[in-house]
């Protein structure tokens, strides 16, 4: 089972440099547990005790997960994860 | 249709049925021509519910200066209700928009302090906050918190829907301030059971991200995401692929949020259908294609304007 996940810029030094990696899990939480057993201190990064971060969001193909169940959101073989610091909105 | 002056021609925009983009009678797209405001953008019924509220208020009289973090289309519609109303105004703008900006802002007399590209609006917010806290006779009215953004949407934007499409199933809108999906999804959903509110937000170059720490983002004031059913993230050549479409199938020029939000609608029209629901998904275009012009977005092949585009489509 492979699931993509895009790590930000700022994140990529705990995967040593790599813009996306590859873990498994049936739900986000399982997924980033995963990913933590190879890229330590990475979890931690996105998720404290109240879930996930407040200024961090992540996106289940292209859907922001705390409208697919959060950290309990189920994740698929082939989906792809991407991880992103929230920012000001442009163009306004 | 005739109006007092052109700050009463605010808002009542039309909404336009998609015939050739929507997917079938059942699943039906429309937009709203939110570029058939006075200044051409959105946010001229934000830029004027703020100025009234802070005139109501008491914090302008003529003269003083307004301060703004904006990346454009809200500095433009300040700058001419300002200049209507005999105030001056500072816009802080990443250095990275398009030329249009710059000209549109300085033809109104407004003055304009570049912030740095990388980091984009939130560079801009950090360093608007600054000069607020070194000038304290201006008046910074702050649309990313100000609740008069949320309300010009609930009082006119939201209404006006309503009574051109009371069938609406979907609100879908791109996602900057907030203030959009904040005012008008609060308005639908208090008259329209089970409408759903949707987001299309962009998704930025790394120069907007930048290195920025984790614990150092920006979430708007205005926004609480109980109010939004679904968000959805549109890569920027998604969002150029349905601008362009938008013009060729339909004949409509707008700017590049419309592409996120016609993205996010068309994979919401494709759902109803496959699940046999009617859906007729209301589009907000926030504005026309104008001001990216000089970005090349509307010429060349697709690949040519996404490479043009990489860390300046976005600020």
């Amino acid at each position: 089972m492979a699931i993509e996940v895009r790590i930000p810029t700022i994140l990529r030094s705990l995967t040593s440099g790599a813009k996306s990696v590859e873990g498994s899990g049936d739900t986000l939480d399982a997924l980033l547990a995963d990913l933590d057993t190879r890229h330590a201190g990475l979890r931690e990064r996105l998720v404290d005790d109240s879930g996930l971060r407040r200024f961090v969001n992540v996106y289940l193909n292209d859907e922001d997960v705390r409208f697919l169940g959060g950290l309990t959101a189920p994740v698929n073989d082939g989906d792809t994860v991407t991880v992103l610091p929230a920012v000001a909105g442009g163009m306004s | 249709m005739r109006y007092d002056s052109l700050l009463d021609a605010i808002g009542g925009t039309p909404l336009v049925g998609l015939p050739h983009l929507s997917p079938g009678p059942d699943a039906r797209l429309w937009a709203k021509l939110e570029d058939r405001n006075p200044t051409g953008s959105v946010k001229d019924r934000v830029a004027l519910w703020m100025i009234l509220a802070a005139e109501k208020d008491g914090l302008l009289s003529r003269g003083t200066t307004i301060l703004e973090p904006t990346s454009g289309n809200t500095g433009i519609s300040l700058a001419m209700i300002a200049r209507l109303r005999g105030y001056k105004l500072v816009c802080v703008m990443p250095e990275n928009t398009s030329a249009e900006r710059t000209a549109l802002l300085q033809m109104f007399g407004a003055e304009i302090i570049y912030s740095p590209a990388a980091g984009g609006s939130n560079e801009a917010v950090r360093v608007a906050r600054r000069l607020a806290a070194e000038n304290p006779d201006w008046v910074m009215l702050y649309q990313y918190g100000n609740e008069a953004n949320a309300r010009a949407h609930y009082e006119t934007t939201g209404p006006e829907l309503l009574t051109d499409l009371p069938e609406i199933t979907h609100f879908v809108a791109g996602l900057g301030t907030t203030g959009t999906l904040m005012g008008t999804g609060r308005y639908l959903r208090e008259h329209v059971p089970g409408v759903q509110i949707v987001a299309a937000e962009p998704r930025y170059g790394e120069l907007v991200y930048g290195l920025r720490n984790m614990d150092e983002g920006f979430v708007p004031e205005l926004y609480d995401d109980s109010v939004l059913t679904s968000r959805f993230s549109v890569s920027a050549a998604d969002a150029l692929r349905r601008t362009r479409q938008l013009v060729l199938a339909e004949g409509i020029f707008a700017g590049i949020s419309a592409g996120c939000v016609l993205h996010a609608g068309l994979a919401l029209a494709d759902k109803a259908l496959q699940t046999g629901q009617r859906a007729d998904i209301a589009l907000l275009i926030a504005d026309g294609g104008w001001k990216y012009l000089s970005t090349g977005a509307y010429s060349g092949t697709l690949a040519e304007a996404e490479a043009r585009l990489e860390g300046e489509l976005w600020a």
